[in-house]
């Protein structure tokens, strides 16, 4: 038994989803954290969001360790994805004559049925998502050497309305891919035992819920007018410095 | 509870051969009494289809009490019918009423090829459990029972994971056809007991290899299994062929 081998039977190709699907759990946490640093906009005086979140993206954003952990993130989501497509078309090969009558929700929940659905709904979100965020600040700051103004690029995607319905529609998806996803990793990773699956499945609802309701409430804030815009809250850092 | 007769409309998998295209052929049974278990109605619709001049319907039986896992009918959208924890012949005909329509269906999966009509060919199990479901011992006298000391809980879960009857339920539910439940079930039992120690490591690498080589699909957790296997195997025991999985890819042997 080799590596190769390990990861290509049926269990090994689940343990790769299992570990790459933890990685991006855990990736989703520190993206969740810095953009919700914008809220502190109402906890705060005026632009003591703006600051906080700037800073922590320019601090992520000028440093040489994101860009390593940027192709490390780059390389298990494409890993993520590749193998539960391949997971997903090759698992329907195996019942080549489909049954009359479906089980349909009686014995499983359909969202764990339709991971494969769930994540592709995903993907297509994150290429727009991407090509919203990620390439216009790489490519000004592979230009200019200075990142945007994240928080303005933020306010000036959400402007539009159809923008933030496909990013609510994105977020929820994610959500069910993750009520699903979160606890079915440990139990790939063999690691929900009979004394930790009540925990796993408490923690793994408790963060597919809270995760995605704060993501969406970013493009849902700037586009009702409940943040400050970027600029205000850029003139306010001005004598918060002092 | 009161005894009752019923007519039913039966929609019956027929299929000749495994080769041949099978379809549907709709047939009515008369005064079937609520007491019935579903295999007997079954045997009176043969009875009828015999003297009819027709081919009897073939289905897998054998214990008919709910213990060795031959009965395998996909009835309704579930192998072995509404009941949990029910094998067929032990879904009894009060849950029916007058009038109903129900729908049989074989097992399907790649792994599982209909000989005819409501039969498959489980031999896939077989081969599984060949691969690496034994253990080793010395022939001669039997030991002393109670010689091996092993803890009550590991005994009462390895016990849980050998009720197994290997009637191909969690295949016939997961929408994957994966096998996990059945295999892990098998895999458990024996690695939880120090008599499973010598083959521990082989045993999950082969036999999971076999699985894959069968055709059955990769589990993806949806634990349609569990819920409709009749001797209610748990899916922690997938949880623990997983970590057999991993341990012994991690040792190195084999
Ligand atoms: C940030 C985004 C994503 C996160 C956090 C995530 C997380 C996860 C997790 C934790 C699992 C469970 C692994 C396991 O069952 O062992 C999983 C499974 C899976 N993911 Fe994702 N995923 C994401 C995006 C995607 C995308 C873009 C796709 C692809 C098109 C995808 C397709 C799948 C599939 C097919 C499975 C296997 C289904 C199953 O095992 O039930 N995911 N994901
Ligand atoms: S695990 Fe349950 S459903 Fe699967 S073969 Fe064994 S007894 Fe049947
Ligand atoms: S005939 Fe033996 S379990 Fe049903």
């Amino acid at each position: 038994m080799n590596w190769k081998q390990a990861f290509t039977s049926s269990i090994g190709k689940k343990l790769v989803m299992a570990l790459t699907g933890v990685f991006l759990i855990l990736f989703l946490i520190v993206h969740c954290y810095v953009n919700a640093l914008v809220f502190l906009e109402w906890f705060g005086p005026l632009g003591r969001g703006y600051k906080a979140y700037e800073g922590a993206a320019h601090f992520l954003g000028s440093n040489p360790l994101t860009r390593i952990a940027e192709i490390g993130l780059l390389a298990g989501i494409i890993l993520h994805i590749v193998q539960g497509l391949m997971l997903f078309f090759d698992n329907k090969t195996k019942r080549p004559v489909d049954y009359n009558v479906h089980p349909g929700n009686k014995s499983s929940k359909w969202y764990s049925r339709s991971m494969g659905l769930l994540g592709t709904l995903i993907l297509l979100f994150l290429v727009l998502h991407l090509y919203h965020f990620w390439v216009p600040n790489r490519y000004q700051q592979l230009v200019t050497g200075h990142e945007k103004d994240l928080y303005l690029l933020m306010e000036l995607t959400f402007k539009d309305l159809w923008v933030v319905i496909v990013y609510i529609l994105g977020c929820i998806s994610l959500a069910y891919h993750l009520l699903h996803g979160f606890w079915s990793a440990f139990q790939t990773l063999g690691l929900s035992t009979k004394k930790y699956t009540g925990l796993l499945r408490c923690v793994g609802t408790v963060y597919s819920i809270v995760i995605p309701l704060i993501f969406i409430a970013m493009p849902l804030s700037f586009y009702l007018g409940l943040l400050p815009d970027a600029e205000t809250a850029r003139a306010a850092t001005q004598t918060l410095a002092h | 509870m009161e005894h009752y007769n019923m007519n039913l409309t039966l929609k019956v998998w027929r299929q000749q051969n495994a080769q041949s295209q099978g379809q549907f052929e709709t047939y009515q049974v008369k005064d079937i009494s609520s007491e019935m278990s579903f295999l007997e109605m079954f045997d009176v619709l043969n009875e009828q289809l015999i003297s009819e001049g027709k081919e009897p319907i073939t289905f897998d039986h054998d214990c008919r009490e709910g213990i060795c896992g031959a009965c395998s009918m996909f009835i309704d959208g579930q192998p072995h019918g509404p009941w949990s924890e029910t094998t067929t012949c032990q879904l009894h005909m009060r849950q029916y009423k007058n009038g109903d329509t129900i729908v049989v269906e074989p097992w399907r999966a790649k792994a599982f090829p209909v000989i005819k009509d409501l039969m498959v060919d489980r031999s896939a199990f077989d081969r599984i459990i060949q691969a690496g479901g034994y253990i080793s011992v010395n022939t001669g006298n039997a030991q002393d029972a109670n010689c091996l000391p092993i803890a009550k809980d590991k005994a009462d879960e390895s016990f849980a994971a050998a009720a197994c009857i290997g009637c191909g339920a969690c295949v016939a539910a997961c929408k994957n056809a994966s096998a996990m439940l059945f295999l892990s079930a098998k895999v458990a039992h024996l690695a939880l007991l120090p008599q499973g120690e010598p083959e521990r490591r082989s045993r999950v690498m082969n036999m999971v290899e076999q699985h894959d080589k069968e055709g059955f699909g990769a589990c993806t957790n949806t634990m349609a299994c569990e819920a409709e296997c009749p001797k209610a195997i748990s899916i922690l025991n997938i949880r623990r062929l997983n970590a057999e999985y991993i341990g012994a890819v991690s040792s190195g042997r084999d």
